[in-house]
This record gives C-alpha cells, sequence and structure tokens, in this order.
C-alpha cells in the first residue's frame, strides 16, 4: 500500500469550515460545555508563578463554580518542574491529574541527559503526565531519527506517567510537517500529541488541530491503538471549544469523547464555559466578576 | 440529560447534535400561484393548476398555474412587445441597473429564497443558503457589469441582441438556474419567457415578485409554469427567437430535432458523468472530502457530479475504507435543518429512477454499500450509495443516475484512466486529484470535458464558463463566454 502524508491546505480548511458550520444547540450544547470543562488541562506556565499562585489554581480546579452543582471538575492541572510537588500536595484529595511540562520546555534546546533528568525528577515529584517538547530544529533538519530516538528515551523515563508530545506546530511551517511529526511522535511511544506550548505567537489552528486528528484515526485504523489529542494555546471560548468537540466526534467518532483521549490547554477556557453554562440554566449572561479568577 | 445526547451505561458516549431548524416564520408562500405575463399576475386561460410538494414530507406548499398553448403564445407576444418597443432600444448602461437592482433584491430577501429552495426542491439549507442563492445574485451582477461593456467583450465584432429568448430550466438548482439564464440573456437586450421545473416552480415565482419590484419593463421577462408540454410549446413558439434549455441529453436531442427547420438560435446544457480520477500521490482525506462534495452535494442531483470515480489500485482500499466512514458522518433528513448534509430527493419520480439504477447495480454485481442511515417516514429520500467494483460495462457506469450513487473502478496507469474517463458520450466535467502540478495539466488537456477541476470539485463562479462536449451540450453559460449565446454577431472579422 502506497502512503502518503501530503495535506492539500486549500481542502484542509475548507473542511474545518464545514465542520465549524455545525450549529449546536440546546441539549447537546449542555452535554458539549460539560463536557468541555472535564477536558481541560488548567495551566499556568509563568516564570513569576509561585507555590501560593499555584495552590490556588489547584484550588479552582477542584471547585469551579460551586454555586452551581453538578460541574465536573477539570482533567489536570499543568505546571512547571518546580510546582509539580506543590500542585501534587494541593489536589490530592481529587482525582484531578498532576502534569508537568518538561524536556527543557518551550524550546526543548538541552541536551537528551538533562531532559531525561528532568523527566525522571518530575516523575519522582508526583506528576501523572508529562508534556514534552520535540527538538523542531533537529526535525526540520530531517534529523528524524533524532527526533524520534529522543521521544523514545523520554517514554521510557516516563515510566507510568502518561508522555504528551508538544510538536509546536507553530514552527513546523507546513501541515505536511505537522502530519509527518504527528506519524512520529505517535510511533515512538506517545499517548498524546499536542500541538503548541502557547509560548509563540501561533498555537493551535484548526487545520492544525485537524490534520492531527486524521493522523491519530489513520493510526489507530493501522495499529489499533488509541492516541490522544491536545490542543493547547488560543482556545479561550466555550465557542471554539465545541468546534473542536465536533471535529473530534467527526473525524475519530464519539470514543474519542473522554478526557482519557481529548483535551484542552487552556487558561482562561474555563470561565468562559462556566458563564455559558450558566446561561444555559439562567437564561442570561452573568458579569465575569461572578466567576472567580483562579 | 438529553433525549439525544446521553452517556449510555455502558460509557460509549452517544453525542448526536440536537435539531437547529432554520426558521419559516419570515417566509410567505401562497395558497395559488398564477403566471406572469406582462408585469402581472394573471390567470392561466388553460384554467388548469397542478400542486407543487415539499419533497420531504409530501406536504402541498401551493397551487401552480400551467400554462396552455395561449397562455404560452400570450407571454411570448408579451416577451416580443417589450423587445420591439422598450428593452431592444434602451441605453445599454440603463439596463445594467436593472440587473444590478434585481442582484440587490435576491441579496435582499435571501434568507427567505433559501428557505423556500429547500422547501421545494428538498435540498439542504446549508446548501441554498451558502450557494444556490449567493450564486444566484453573484449571476445577476456579473452580467449586471457587462450591459455596458458589450462594444469591448469580443474584440473586432459588433454584437446586437437577438430578440425573445425562450428558456426552459431543471429542478436540480431551481433559482440559480434561473439566474444563470436570465442575467446573460437581459444584459445583451434579449427579453425572456421562462418556464421552472415542473416540481420546484417556487422561487422562480418569487423571482418574479423581485422583478416586479425592481420595476422592469413589463414583459422583459415572463415567467410561466407548467410541465413538459408548456416546455414543447414554448420551443415551438414561432416568434420565440432562441431556445436555452438545461436538462437531460434526451429532451435535448429532441429540442434540436424539432427546431431544425427553423431559424432558431438554441444552447444547451445537459446530463453528464463526470470521471473524478484519485491518484495515488493525492492528499488523501482532502481527496476523500472532494469525493463525498463531488457525488452527495445536493443528493446528487447535479449534471456536474463526480459519478464515475477512478481510484488508483495501490491506494483504493484506503480511499474506499475512509469514504465509507466519511458517508457515515452525513446527517440525513430534515432540509431545514441546519446541521443537515444530505436532504430529500426532488421527487418521487426522481426517486423511482434512482431506485431502479441500484437495483441495476445490484443485479450488475457491482457490490453495493449504503451508508447506515435512518430513512424517515414520509417523503422521498435515497441514503449515500457506493457501488465498488464496477466496470465500463455496467449500466450504473454509463448512464446518468442524478442521485447520490457513486461507482467506482479502479485504474493503474495514467494513460489508462484517461481513456476510461473519456470512453463515455458526456463531457460535461472532470476532476483530478494529485500532489503533482504537472500531472494535472497532462491530465486536464486529454480529458474531454467542459470544466476539469484540479484538488476540488463543484466549484462554481459566474465568471468562469460552464458546459458541456459531447452530447452534455452545446455554448458555454457564465463568463465572457456566456454572452454569446445570446448575441448576433454583426460583422466578425475574427
Amino acid at each position: 500500500m502506497v502512503y502518503n502524508t501530503t495535506i492539500d491546505q486549500v481542502g484542509c480548511k475548507e473542511r474545518v469550515d464545514r465542520i465549524f458550520s455545525r450549529s449546536i444547540k440546546k441539549e447537546s450544547k449542555i452535554w458539549a460545555l460539560n463536557t468541555v470543562l472535564s477536558m481541560i488541562d488548567l495551566t499556568t506556565l509563568e516564570g513569576r508563578d509561585s507555590s501560593g499562585k499555584v495552590k490556588q489554581l489547584c484550588y479552582k480546579a477542584a471547585h469551579l463554580h460551586d454555586k452551581h452543582p453538578g460541574l465536573p471538575k477539570v482533567a489536570a492541572i499543568c505546571v512547571y518542574p518546580s510546582m509539580v510537588a506543590i500542585a501534587k500536595k494541593s489536589l490530592e484529595r481529587t482525582n484531578i491529574k498532576t502534569a508537568s511540562v518538561a524536556t527543557g520546555f518551550p524550546s526543548g534546546m538541552t541536551n537528551l541527559n538533562s531532559k531525561i533528568e528532568e523527566v525522571k525528577f518530575v516523575v519522582e515529584e508526583g506528576a501523572e503526565e508529562v508534556d514534552m517538547v520535540i527538538s523542531r530544529g533537529h526535525f526540520l533538519s530531517g534529523e528524524l531519527n533524532y527526533v524520534s530516538d529522543e521521544i523514545a528515551k523520554v517514554k521510557t523515563a516516563c515510566g507510568r506517567a502518561k508522555l504528551k508530545v508538544i510538536l509546536e506546530t507553530g514552527e513546523l511551517c507546513t501541515l505536511d510537517n505537522v502530519r509527518k511529526a504527528s506519524e512520529l511522535a505517535m510511533h515512538s511511544g506517545a499517548d498524546f500529541i499536542k500541538t503548541s506550548t502557547g509560548k509563540i505567537s501561533e498555537s493551535a489552528t484548526p487545520v492544525v488541530v485537524l490534520t492531527m486528528l486524521e493522523a491519530i484515526r489513520d493510526y489507530f485504523n493501522n495499529t489499533g491503538k488509541k492516541i490522544g489529542m491536545k490542543p493547547a494555546g488560543g482556545i479561550g471560548k466555550s465557542k471554539l471549544a465545541i468546534q473542536y468537540l465536533v471535529m473530534v466526534r467527526e473525524t475519530l467518532g464519539n470514543d474519542w469523547l473522554t478526557p482519557d483521549l481529548f483535551r484542552f490547554g487552556a487558561s482562561s477556557l474555563a470561565n468562559d464555559v462556566l458563564m455559558q453554562i450558566v446561561k444555559q440554566d439562567q437564561g442570561n449572561y452573568q458579569s465575569s466578576n461572578y466567576f472567580s479568577l483562579d | 440529560m438529553a433525549k439525544n445526547s446521553k452517556v449510555k451505561k455502558s460509557d460509549s458516549i452517544d453525542w448526536d447534535y440536537s435539531v437547529a431548524l432554520e426558521s419559516t416564520d419570515h417566509i410567505s408562500i401562497s395558497q395559488e400561484y398564477k403566471l406572469f405575463i406582462g408585469g402581472k399576475f394573471v390567470k392561466p386561460l388553460s384554467k388548469k393548476y397542478f400542486n407543487s410538494i415539499n419533497p420531504s414530507n409530501e406536504k402541498i406548499l401551493s397551487k401552480i398555474a400551467s400554462a396552455g398553448k395561449a397562455d404560452v403564445n400570450k407571454a411570448v407576444l408579451a416577451a416580443k412587445s417589450a423587445y420591439d418597443t422598450i428593452w431592444s432600444k434602451m441605453d445599454n448602461a440603463e439596463r445594467g441597473k436593472y440587473l444590478y437592482r434585481i442582484a440587490r433584491l435576491i441579496q435582499e430577501k435571501s434568507r427567505e429564497l433559501a428557505v423556500i429552495e429547500s422547501l421545494d426542491g428538498g435540498k439542504p439549507i446549508r446548501e441554498s443558503r451558502d450557494i444556490d442563492i449567493p450564486l444566484a445574485a453573484a449571476h445577476f451582477f456579473y452580467y449586471a457589469g457587462w450591459a455596458d461593456k458589450l462594444d469591448y467583450a469580443f474584440p473586432g465584432s459588433k454584437v446586437s441582441s437577438i430578440g425573445v429568448a425562450g428558456q426552459i430550466i431543471p429542478w436540480n438548482f431551481p433559482l440559480l438556474m434561473a439566474a444563470w439564464k436570465i442575467a446573460p440573456a437581459l444584459a445583451t437586450g434579449n427579453t425572456v419567457v421562462l418556464k421552472p421545473a415542473e416540481s420546484t416552480p417556487l422561487t422562480a415565482l418569487k423571482l418574479a415578485e423581485i422583478i416586479q419590484e425592481s420595476d422592469l419593463p413589463p414583459g422583459v421577462v415572463n415567467i410561466i409554469t407548467g410541465d413538459g408540454a408548456t416546455g414543447e410549446l414554448l420551443v415551438n413558439n414561432p416568434n420565440v427567437d432562441k431556445i436555452a434549455f438545461t436538462g437531460s441529453t434526451e429532451v435535448g436531442k429532441m429540442i434540436i430535432k424539432s427546431i431544425a427547420n427553423s431559424k432558431k438560435k438554441y444552447s444547451l446544457e445537459l446530463g453528464g458523468k463526470a470521471a473524478n480520477i484519485i491518484c495515488e500521490d493525492a492528499s488523501i482525506d482532502q481527496a476523500v472530502e472532494g469525493i463525498i462534495n463531488s457525488i452527495f452535494f445536493n443528493q446528487g442531483h447535479v449534471c456536474c457530479a463526480g459519478s464515475r470515480l477512478y481510484v488508483q489500485e495501490s491506494v483504493s482500499s484506503q480511499i474506499i475504507s475512509k469514504l465509507k466512514n466519511r458517508m457515515d458522518h452525513l446527517i440525513l433528513g430534515d432540509p431545514l435543518d441546519k446541521n443537515t448534509d444530505i436532504g430529500a430527493i426532488n421527487s418521487n419520480e426522481q426517486l423511482k429512477k434512482i431506485n431502479m439504477y441500484l437495483d441495476i447495480g445490484k443485479k450488475e454485481g457491482g457490490d453495493f454499500y449504503q451508508s447506515n442511515h435512518t430513512i424517515p417516514k414520509k417523503g422521498y429520500w435515497c441514503a449515500p450509495t457506493l457501488f465498488t467494483d464496477t466496470s465500463q460495462s455496467h449500466r450504473i457506469v454509463q448512464e446518468e443516475i442524478f442521485g447520490p450513487v457513486l461507482a467506482i473502478q479502479t485504474f493503474r496507469t495514467i494513460d489508462e484512466v484517461i481513456d476510461k474517463a473519456n470512453n463515455t458520450p458526456y463531457g460535461l466535467s472532470g476532476g483530478i486529484w494529485t500532489d503533482k502540478g504537472s500531472k494535472i495539466f497532462q491530465v486536464s488537456k486529454k480529458m474531454r470535458a467542459g470544466v476539469i477541476w484540479a484538488n476540488t470539485f463543484n466549484k462554481f463562479d459566474p465568471a468562469s464558463p460552464f458546459g458541456g462536449y459531447k452530447e452534455s451540450g452545446i455554448h458555454r453559460e457564465g463568463g465572457l463566454e456566456g454572452l454569446a449565446p445570446y448575441v448576433n454577431f454583426d460583422n466578425r472579422t475574427l
């Protein structure tokens, strides 16, 4: 069988437009909003993060909007390595996962040993999920074996922790590269593939997400293994998040509509979704002042 | 939790989209429509009426006048008188103003027109809203622009109008086809008698109301409703100077025969059986989407539909399995639901024809696959269908089905597929999917078809000429070329 990975940018955009023109209303919207909440990796990745800030975020993760009973909790908290222990402790009575970025996040410009050490460190600290970055420089210069080996070694270092591989698609330039990097990551041991670090201006775009979902579908059809997907960055509004659920449903099917296989890397999305949920319930929008920042 | 979006006990998720119906509060459909002749709605002298129904639920939408011989004659005379006294003498730029006005009115009423188009014809609101109606307005805008530039349209030639154009249009894109016919005819100074299809007259009658509102001089456009007999009367009327017809090749041949001894000019846009070719180096997922758009757009009621699919053998199993998966994700149902992808079959007659071909295909031994859709109890429906393992000698490969039915063959080399693509009496359109630019030129040069899409399908633009080779028709509609069938060349020097 001939296998090719070319992506037609124009056709891909047309498919996205078609998917995004779905009209999600009433009960299907309420279900989607709740599902989006349960898929969020609530994230704080700043140089000024402190234990106080992380603790506050962890409390928010478990108590999104207690005024409104029956809401799900977010899927995970995503922090820098030095904050893992604090997050882990703050989340101990919840089933919310602790995730950490690693491998010289966000650029990945460090040597392999340091990356492995960092991964081992965050796992020891209690991270259940590790978000690594690929070496984009090596990828773009054609050293695919290097990138693959690196992912495989990080995967080994992860042990039982789940590995999310960040492709940083904004630096890969073409959809052909996005597709190629997705396959490389999945074949090298990724449990999830993730679009972006959120640290460069271009983050998850709809065409990129669709291209990655299609790669996941083909990988599943060829191997029977279900790989997860995490778009990250730039998803601040619930409307866009719901459109992504539609994209997942129509590309991979309803099986993927679970936090085990689909996540949103986002910081401001949760409150927008909460605002929508309360609106669906009460019929009018509440002021943003009614929703806690963290 | 909602009825149609729930989490089942087995933990498997069953998220369906809730119904999102386009409102019908804002539309008005009269209980009865008369004939639009000489700028007025007049009772038919034939005293006959027929019903226009909603094919998605079989409910009657309106009672429509059926034009008899005296009515057709009256309409043609109204057109002739308007031609002789006003329209042919009017300043070109003035004529253009009317076309701009009609275009703007179509835009203003686009929502109402889209809903009525979907009610009357069964097509999904997504398509009538996003494709049919905007393109209809665009055609009027485009030809409005040509009205005062005719002296420069054909360098070396002076052109003049022909007279009365008798225009007969099909039911698959009712308002759009009316626009394709009326806009170039008026821009070039002709007057019109238009007969919409029997099963979808409503948007043409709405257009008659728009034309009234635009203050177009009475008689410049006349719209008469009726069945094939009315069309025949129009074709044979001695005061008609030109026939423009879109429809089946069979009827097209009858028209040519019946006007053979007259001076009438004609342009025909007839059937098709387009080859859509997928090479192994194509972008696979986008090609699959292209196949969906090529054959299931408007329930396959498209003369340029890519109804013959040729897939290179090395990727055929991959393409076909992806195609089946994609078909199962299409949403079939109420045409007014904004999420509907596949609407109703236009009429009971057409459904019978499609079902006949499904039987033929099964008997011929093609491998049959139909998507797993629940078909509504009322109305006319056909789930998206594939026949794989077909060959050139299958009737479902040779004949135009005009429904959501795709016949798939595989090929090995480019030369082979070009021969097969051309091995048909039709030549309206074709498609080629490859990552190689050179291959696009290689194939499109050798394919005998009027329109060839590369890495896309079913794209239309008023500036782009459309029409067929061989038995798919004669002359072009759209673009500069679309002016030519509506003019006499007075001193052609080139």
